[in-house]
């Protein structure tokens, strides 16, 4: 610790390069946290998913529902704990781009599936009460203001009311969180609620299981699709991570795309910052070699150079971390097509990592050049 | 000091600074590729964006028009009833031809096939047709084997569905519910979204869906000036609640939002990267102008006045960022152009096959980036090359 100072000095002594070095590293640094924040949007939900719940689907695609029979008859299949079920809502909240999704659920069963809803509990229980209420999740229930007590209009495009109306009014009884990464935009009502409309199906749109251990999710998923094969109505049963990565791979070239283009432009920007900082050691080789002169040994000189290069990449990779963090915190930047928008202590450990990476690789050569450097030569030359 | 003498002064410093690129090499290189990926990225970036909106835009022809539900903002969510599918057919402007009216009440589900990239399931658009739909969408040709045969399990497939899904090549069966159909023929439709569709004959796909009623009517009007005549007729008909839109706006409704998310990625990705880029070209041009301290002093011994000196250096980090500008087009061009994906298109909930899309004006646009990029790169490193100390520099070793 005590050659930081000497370090701090040789950093400092061409202020104009170290500046723009360190800029370029930020940025690049910057670049690599949105990006993070972006491919975990485009994926969203798949980190979050449980081990132990299965989702069954119809088998020929998901738009189309199944009988709500099929729920007693899943709860039977040994290993399975607990079913729930959802039907897809969607319709349209003034214009059709204040987009969220909106689902009818089973709520009691829903919210023992999903502990990750944390609803508190007089909310719940006046949910539980409240047959046209709805609970609204804090990405969505912010973005439009939402409280406790609002009624929310939405006009359906799939369910007509018996009176002829397509207009239903929720009544927002809570108001949930959930733990990072899980979507918390979407909102939720009473299934029963879906019996007003003038054609009551007595159909679902998919179902979530809990299963009590996830090492039989196989033998599982098998049972299920084999009792209503050759029905009218077959199932496809599967993890919720494989359903939710589906989802996520649906659109999911995109995020990939994206994210292979950049990455190798912020591998270009690390080359341009690291060819400067290579060069910046190569002109100090007489001092260097001084340095030798007056006894510092080669493993010495070595290392001061490698810390050299390293302090700078840590320090302004550092802060385009830190730069990208403050960026994402905003969350969605979209307006409702990303949900989960934020950049993961995963990626941003990553970022450190990669950082030092960056300074070792950057170091390493002129750090090897200087320990081999033999002090005759090297005064001559300079 | 006369116009044409500072010209030629300019010209002839900016020739040697340009001539001794080649001893600069490595920090060259450096701005130049810099600016390259900045440029690559964005053009690639945009691309997508112009493909997606490129397939819808090709959707619709100017006479064509969609009909469906009141309130509906896509067919998916849609409902037509068998008598107000005639009555829509019967309203007035509706062309004709031998066969009757050129309009196709149609149903548009989703079939879940297995992408080819990825192997995970897809929403695949299937779309069951009345024979008008040949005539409502001219467009549409096979190029592969034959047309399916009216009520029997047969059916098309669009050949950007038929590339990106697997189990849609010709002679393949899918099965829905208890029935298997047959892929007997490919076909393409000039670009547009049809050819990510599936196609087969309505009065089959109802039951098999077990639908009662159509979602939506599509037809093509004799003139396309008869629309709003046909749509006030529609619209003030007190036995039908439906929307009446032209083809060209449902699709580039459709197409927005992912058109301006995209667009509005790019261009964030790409200033931040301009930026970083920028850095790179200023670090180059200050180490090149300190690599020739000793030249320019005798230039300017010389009687080379500052303002050549400057503008020289400018021209230099200009000409390397206008060669990075055209080495990332190129670049994007050659990788990107016409490369074939698919993305769920949220408004209809179904797969979208379409091709990325370099045009000429994006690569235009690209290279237009690049100059700001050179101009500030180059400046602060011109005005160091104009004040030098002329004394003092010649000294310098």
């Amino acid at each position: 610790m005590k050659f930081l100072p000497l370090v701090w000095r040789n950093l400092g002594r061409r202020k104009v390069r170290t500046t723009f070095t360190a800029l370029s590293i930020v940025i690049s640094f910057l670049l690599f946290g949105i990006l993070a924040a972006i491919r975990l949007a485009f994926s969203a939900g798949v980190d979050v998913t449980g081990a132990d719940r299965l989702a069954v689907t119809h088998k020929v695609s998901i738009i189309q529902p199944l009988p709500i029979s099929y729920g007693d008859q899943i709860a039977r299949v040994p290993g399975v704990r607990e079913v729930t079920h959802a039907n897809w809502f969607g319709g349209i909240y003034k214009d059709p781009k204040n987009f969220f999704p909106r689902m009818g659920v089973d709520p009691v069963t829903y919210l023992d599936i999903y502990p990750e809803i944390k609803l508190p509990e007089d909310q719940k229980k006046a949910w539980l009460a409240d047959r046209t209420g709805a609970i609204v999740g804090r990405v969505t229930a912010d973005r439009f203001g939402f409280k406790v007590g609002d009624r929310i209009p939405i006009l359906s495009t799939i369910y007509t009311k018996l009176d002829g109306g397509r207009t239903w009014d929720f009544t927002v009884d809570g108001i949930y969180d959930a733990p990072k990464g899980f979507d918390t935009s979407a909102l939720f009502f009473q299934y029963d609620y879906l019996k007003e409309a003038a054609f009551t199906t007595n159909q679902v749109g998919w179902y979530i299981i809990r299963i009590s251990d996830p090492q039989h999710a196989q033998r599982i998923v098998d049972q299920i699709d084999a009792l209503f094969a050759n029905s009218h109505a077959e199932t496809k049963t599967s993890t919720e991570k494989a359903f939710a990565e589906g989802f996520a791979k649906q659109a999911g070239d995109i995020g990939a795309i994206i994210t292979g283009i950049v990455s190798a432009v912020f591998f270009t920007l690390l080359l341009v910052a690291g060819n400067t900082m290579a060069q910046s050691v190569r002109e100090r080789t007489g001092e260097l070699a001084v340095l030798k002169t007056l006894g510092y040994g080669d493993g010495l000189v070595m290392g001061l150079v490698l810390f050299e290069s390293c302090l700078l990449a840590l320090v302004a990779g550092g802060l385009g971390l830190l730069l990208a963090k403050l960026a994402t915190s905003g969350g969605d930047p979209t307006g409702g097509f990303l949900p989960v928008f934020y950049l993961p202590g995963r990626d941003f450990a990553l970022g450190i990592g990669l950082a030092v990476a960056l300074g070792l690789a950057t170091g390493a050569l002129p750090a090897w050049q200087a320990m081999r450097l033999r002090i005759v030569d090297a005064l001559r030359r300079a | 000091m006369g116009l044409l003498r500072w010209f030629s002064q300019v010209w002839a410093v900016t020739l040697l600074n340009l001539r001794t690129i080649g001893q600069r090499r490595g920090s060259s290189a450096a701005t130049v590729f810099g600016v390259a990926g900045v440029v690559m990225v964005f053009v690639a970036v945009l691309s997508i964006a112009e493909g997606f909106h490129a397939t819808l835009a090709a959707t619709g022809s100017p006479a064509g028009v969609i009909v469906m539900r009141g309130g509906s903002d896509s067919e998916m969510m849609s409902g037509i009833s068998r008598d107000n599918a005639r009555i829509i057919a019967d309203g007035p402007g509706v062309g004709r031809t031998g066969q009757g009216e050129t309009a196709s009440s149609e149903l548009y589900v989703v079939v879940s096939l297995p992408k080819r990239t990825t192997h995970t399931d897809a929403n695949v658009p299937l779309r069951g047709v009345q024979p008008a739909a040949f005539a409502v969408r001219n467009n549409i040709h096979l190029i592969s084997g034959r047309p399916f045969r009216w009520g029997h399990n047969e059916v098309i497939a669009g050949v950007g569905a038929a590339r990106q899904f697997a189990g849609l090549d010709l002679g393949s069966t899918l099965h829905l519910g208890e029935n298997v159909w047959q892929v007997v023929g490919i076909f393409e439709s000039g670009g547009s979204l049809s050819e990510s569709e599936i196609w087969t004959d309505v009065d089959l796909l109802m039951p098999a869906y077990r639908r009662t009623m159509f979602q939506s009517v599509h037809l093509e009007l004799a003139s396309p000036a008869a629309f709003d005549r046909f749509k006030d007729a529609l619209t003030t008909d007190p036995r039908l609640d439906v929307s009446v839109l032209r083809e060209a706006d449902y699709y580039a409704e459709q197409s927005r939002s992912l058109t301006t998310i995209i667009t509005r990625l790019g261009y964030s990705i790409t200033i931040l990267m301009g930026i970083g880029a920028v850095f790179g070209a200023v670090l180059t041009m200050y180490s090149a102008v300190a690599s020739r301290t000793r030249e320019i002093a005798t230039l300017r011994a010389l009687g080379f006045g500052s303002g050549p000196v400057e503008v020289s250096v400018l021209a230099e980090s200009l000409v390397l960022a206008l060669a990075g500008g055209v080495i990332g087009g190129l670049l994007a061009y050659l990788l990107f152009d016409g490369y074939r994906t698919s993305t769920l298109n949220w408004q209809s909930f179904s797969q979208v096959a379409f091709a990325f899309k370099v045009t000429p004006r994006l690569l235009v646009t690209a290279i237009v980036v690049t100059l700001p990029m050179g101009l500030i790169g180059g400046i602060f490193p011109a005005i160091r090359a104009g004040t030098l100390p002329v004394a003092s520099a010649l000294r310098e070793t």
